[in-house]
């Protein structure tokens, strides 16, 4: 349907092939022609889809910073380059940000005009019936003895549907030079409408994405079972708030963890992991709560995430002189599927001598054998603490923030025994070693689990579900109506009425004919009806 | 023999009978090949209907309807003689259907969950979608030349997916413990298998437009400018091609589905992004595979605004579904078996 298809096209701008008198004005108005074009839409999709490409095969440093350190420190020369063109951090770099927001500024200007033109095509009347009805592909005739008028009223029934407000076909009658009644319906409209909606909702989407970014914040925080944390910006391990974000917005709730159970299958595969955990919010009682993978736990606007979980050993350090110089449980991160796990225990106020630096592994239900310790089973079966001492100074009076799963050891050395190896420690629970090198001793007193707590808020949430909705029915109702326009021409003859009729549809439309059929049979189950004029062409 | 096993026996069964079945499809389109080549055998009713819808198409299934008082006059598909391989063609893809449904069934309930958490299960469901949308289309307009690219694929799939993805049926661990599951992989695998059907229809369209415009310049008085560089596809090698159905009819149907599966691909983004949120916190944090889900969307967007570009509707915009269906796959195989994230599924 060749004018369909220029109607569609109609919305592409056509651009001038000679240039345009060059002054400023006009040089700008070339570029916003160009820029609302179709055709450098398509592009910045391309290019959009091109750019986004790197993002997933390099590191990225919001993702995994320490993925990005390694990369930098195997790929010196290159790894440089490719920092200063922002790749490790794609998604927030200038060149994929100038991609998207300039199809975003194409997109704005290309569907303006067309809410205007959309807006004007709703108050429009069908187009008028064409003079030959011939070169349509899908037509029908038919003769009945109603007269002309009673037939329109029966198309015009047929056509808009059982719905006033929302019309099937929009009809439209008229009467022709040779005194013959005319009928143009046309649906479909709501194509349009939802190609505009889909689009608006995508700038929506966008705005509401960045107004999410500028006032969330989320945070991490480490909890042992038997402590708890309060919602406040010093509680969390790590804490990022957006550019508007006010951290006297926190709401100060506290929660609590009792018990951490986690299943696994004998395989180690893990099957269920639970956080019973006790949420106190300001001015309300207490209350239980369990968190679970895919079940987060909401309060005070916040979201609460189980992000991760392991063992904290609690354990009471004796410096050389008996006094207790550490007690406490000590977070040991898991390092794989059977819960090995590293930690450090950093001893800095001994009585006397040096400070104590305490790394090793955590191993859940331990195997030894000849050639070493490992775990076999992520469960605390057969638990057992594989240590090795430095000695020194742990550097944390210098002001400079250590990483806590971290041992500095640049003031420090390694404990060794006579033959020069460093010397290790093998503790089981509620045992108490000597620390070797005369440091002092350590008691392993038990190993309550730790869970990683993720807590998010972001008050755009509900804004980005919404738009994208709207995205999604825009897009289903654009794509998915047929635009079809039926003609009917009624001519009276010898005392009957000769209805023909012609159907058009925009594109490929395998319900056209159906529809037409329907029309043409409302109008011939009127009594009085002849089939004589029935049947194909 | 468990549950598990008999599934795993069925979805072979499933296997060798598309392979028969592929086989039978391509032996179909040589014959009808021949039958095109010649002109004597094309007995039709009226000749300018049949130059319209040779197999059949929009306006074949509108008259079928119509069948007391037609609207318009079809020519029968099957009044050439009768295609025995392409009948023999059907029924083995039916039957493997059948055992592949039944397949997926007892490996769902051997491992006590939907059969799709891994990339053997994704792989075995989306190939039967795909199977399944090919046999549905053809009730509804003879589109079994088809036959031959998806039947063909989804043997190779499932082979791959036998030998290489295979693992044994069990439970699933607590990140994957959702209804979300169920949803969004779900859509997610049966968008697969609608656009590998419509990247069958646009290849096949992009073959068609090229043998015909290569046979019209061949064709041309100066034709003797071109015959330095003949076009390989205007020659006998690939006359199968004449029994197909206009480029601009394989063009619609290829868009039919894509805007199916396009749809369904932005419910799966979205509804991904509503799962993150409850399991990691974050509705988008460009994960591997979200980046992937959004270059795969992105592309089949290009194409839609391809359709109605100037200068870029037909053989251009059929090129964007190529590209947007190696998109999928890259997706689907890279992603999950090379690549870092978050949807460390594959079960490898």
């Amino acid at each position: 349907m060749p004018q369909d298809r220029v109607d569609e096209m109609a919305l592409e701008e056509a651009t001038t092939p000679t240039l345009p008198q060059l002054g400023a004005v006009g040089a700008l108005r070339w570029v916003w022609r160009q820029l609302t074009s179709m055709r450098v839409a398509l592009m910045l999709l391309m290019l959009l889809a091109v750019v986004a490409v790197p993002g997933s095969v390099l590191p990225q440093r919001p993702q995994d910073p320490a993925d990005v350190a390694t990369y930098l420190a195997d790929n010196p020369g290159l790894g440089v380059w490719l920092d200063r063109l922002g790749l490790f951090d794609v998604y927030a770099s200038v060149w994929f940000s100038a991609v998207y927001l300039l199809l975003f500024v194409s997109l704005i200007g290309c569907i303006v005009p067309r809410i205007a033109l959309h807006g004007r095509a709703l108050r429009a009347r069908p187009p008028r019936a064409p003079r030959r009805f011939d070169r349509f592909g899908v037509r029908d005739q038919a003769v009945v003895e109603a007269p002309a008028t009673e037939v329109v009223a029966v198309a015009t029934r047929a056509l808009a549907g059982p719905l006033r407000a929302l019309p099937r076909f929009r009809v439209d009658t008229g009467l022709e030079d040779s005194g013959a009644l005319t009928l143009s319906a046309e649906r479909g409209y709501l194509r349009e409408s939802g190609n505009i909606v889909f689009h608006l909702a995508l700038v929506g989407l966008l705005v509401a994405i960045a107004t999410g970014q500028m006032l969330h914040y989320r945070g991490q925080a480490i909890v042992v079972e038997g402590r708890g944390f309060a919602n406040a910006v010093t509680d969390y391990d790590t804490f990022v708030g957006g550019t508007a974000f006010a951290p006297g917005s926190l709401v100060p709730f506290t929660v609590g963890l009792d018990r951490f159970t986690a299943e696994f299958t004998a395989e180690a595969r893990p099957v269920d992991f639970a956080a019973e955990v006790t949420v106190r919010e300001p001015g309300g009682q207490a209350r239980p709560a369990v968190i679970r993978v895919n079940h987060p736990l909401s309060v005070g606007g916040v979201k609460v995430y189980l992000q991760g979980n392991g063992y904290a050993p609690d354990v009471v350090v004796r410096d050389a002189a008996g006094e207790v110089a550490f007690a406490g449980a000590v977070p040991f991160l898991p390092q794989d599927a059977v819960y090995t796990s590293r930690g450090v225990i950093k001893v800095p106020d001994v009585s006397t001598g040096d400070q104590i630096g305490i790394v090793g592994f955590l191993l859940p239900t331990a195997v030894v054998t000849p050639a070493g310790a490992a775990s076999v089973h992520p469960q605390p079966d057969a638990p057992l603490l594989v240590l090795t001492v430095w000695r020194g100074d742990l550097g944390l009076d210098t002001g400079v923030p250590q990483n806590v799963y971290e041992l500095d050891v640049t003031g420090m050395e390694q404990v060794v025994g006579a033959d020069g190896t460093p010397t290790t420690i093998v503790v089981e629970p509620g045992q108490t070693v000597d620390l070797p090198g005369g440091l002092g001793t350590l008691t392993w007193q038990g190993t309550p689990r730790f869970v990683a707590l993720d807590l998010r808020h972001d008050p755009a949430l509900g804004a980005i579900l919404g738009f994208a909705l709207a995205v999604l029915a825009g897009l289903t109702v654009s794509l998915f109506t047929p635009r079809r326009r039926i003609w009917l021409r009624l001519t009276e003859n010898d005392g009957r009425t000769v209805v023909d009729s012609a159907a058009l549809a925009r594109g490929d439309d395998l319900g056209l004919a159906g529809e037409l059929e329907r029309v043409m049979d409302a109008i011939r189950a009127r009594p009085g009806e002849d089939r004589s004029g029935d049947g194909p062409r | 023999m468990d549950l598990g096993d008999l599934s795993t026996v069925l979805v072979v069964g499933a296997t060798t009978a598309y392979a028969i079945g592929f086989v039978a499809f391509a032996i179909d389109l040589a014959h009808l090949a021949d039958r095109v080549g010649r002109p004597a055998a094309r007995r039709v009713h009226d000749a300018s209907v049949a130059a319209a819808s040779v197999v059949g198409g929009a306006r074949a299934a509108g008259g079928a309807r119509a069948a007391g008082g037609d609207i318009l006059v079809e020519a029968p598909a099957d009044v050439v003689p009768r295609r025995k391989a392409v009948g023999i063609a059907m029924a083995t893809t039916t039957l493997g259907l059948a055992f592949h449904g039944v397949g997926l069934l007892l490996r769902g309930l051997a491992a006590g969950r939907v059969p799709w958490a891994n990339m053997y299960e994704f792989t075995a469901v989306g190939t039967f979608v795909a199977v399944a949308t090919f046999l549905v289309l053809t009730r509804w307009r003879d589109v079994r030349f088809l036959g031959t690219i998806v039947v063909g694929l989804v043997v190779v799939a499932l082979g791959l997916a036998l030998t290489v993805f295979y693992v044994a049926a069990e439970g699933v661990q607590p990140a994957l413990q959702s209804y979300w599951l169920v949803i969004h992989v779900f859509i997610a695998t049966t968008a697969t298998g609608l656009l590998t059907v419509s990247f069958a229809a646009s290849a096949l369209q992009l073959l068609k437009d090229s043998r015909e415009q290569g046979m019209a310049r061949s064709a041309r008085p100066d034709a003797d400018a071109d015959a330095a560089r003949p076009s390989r596809l205007a020659g006998p090698r690939w006359r199968a091609l004449d029994a197909l159905p206009a480029p601009r009819e394989l063009e619609a149907l290829s868009f039919r589905i894509t805007a199916v599966g396009f749809v369904l691909w932005t419910f799966t983004v979205m509804a991904g992004a509503i799962w993150a949120e409850h399991a990691w916190g974050r509705y988008w944090g460009w994960d591997p595979k979200e980046v992937w889900s959004f270059v795969v969307w992105v592309v089949y967007a290009a194409y839609l605004h391809a359709r109605t570009t100037a200068g870029w509707s037909g053989r251009r915009a059929a090129w964007f579904v190529l590209v947007g269906y190696a998109t999928v796959i890259a997706n689907f195989t890279l992603v999950n078996l090379f690549f870092s994230g978050l949807h460390a599924y594959s079960g490898l």
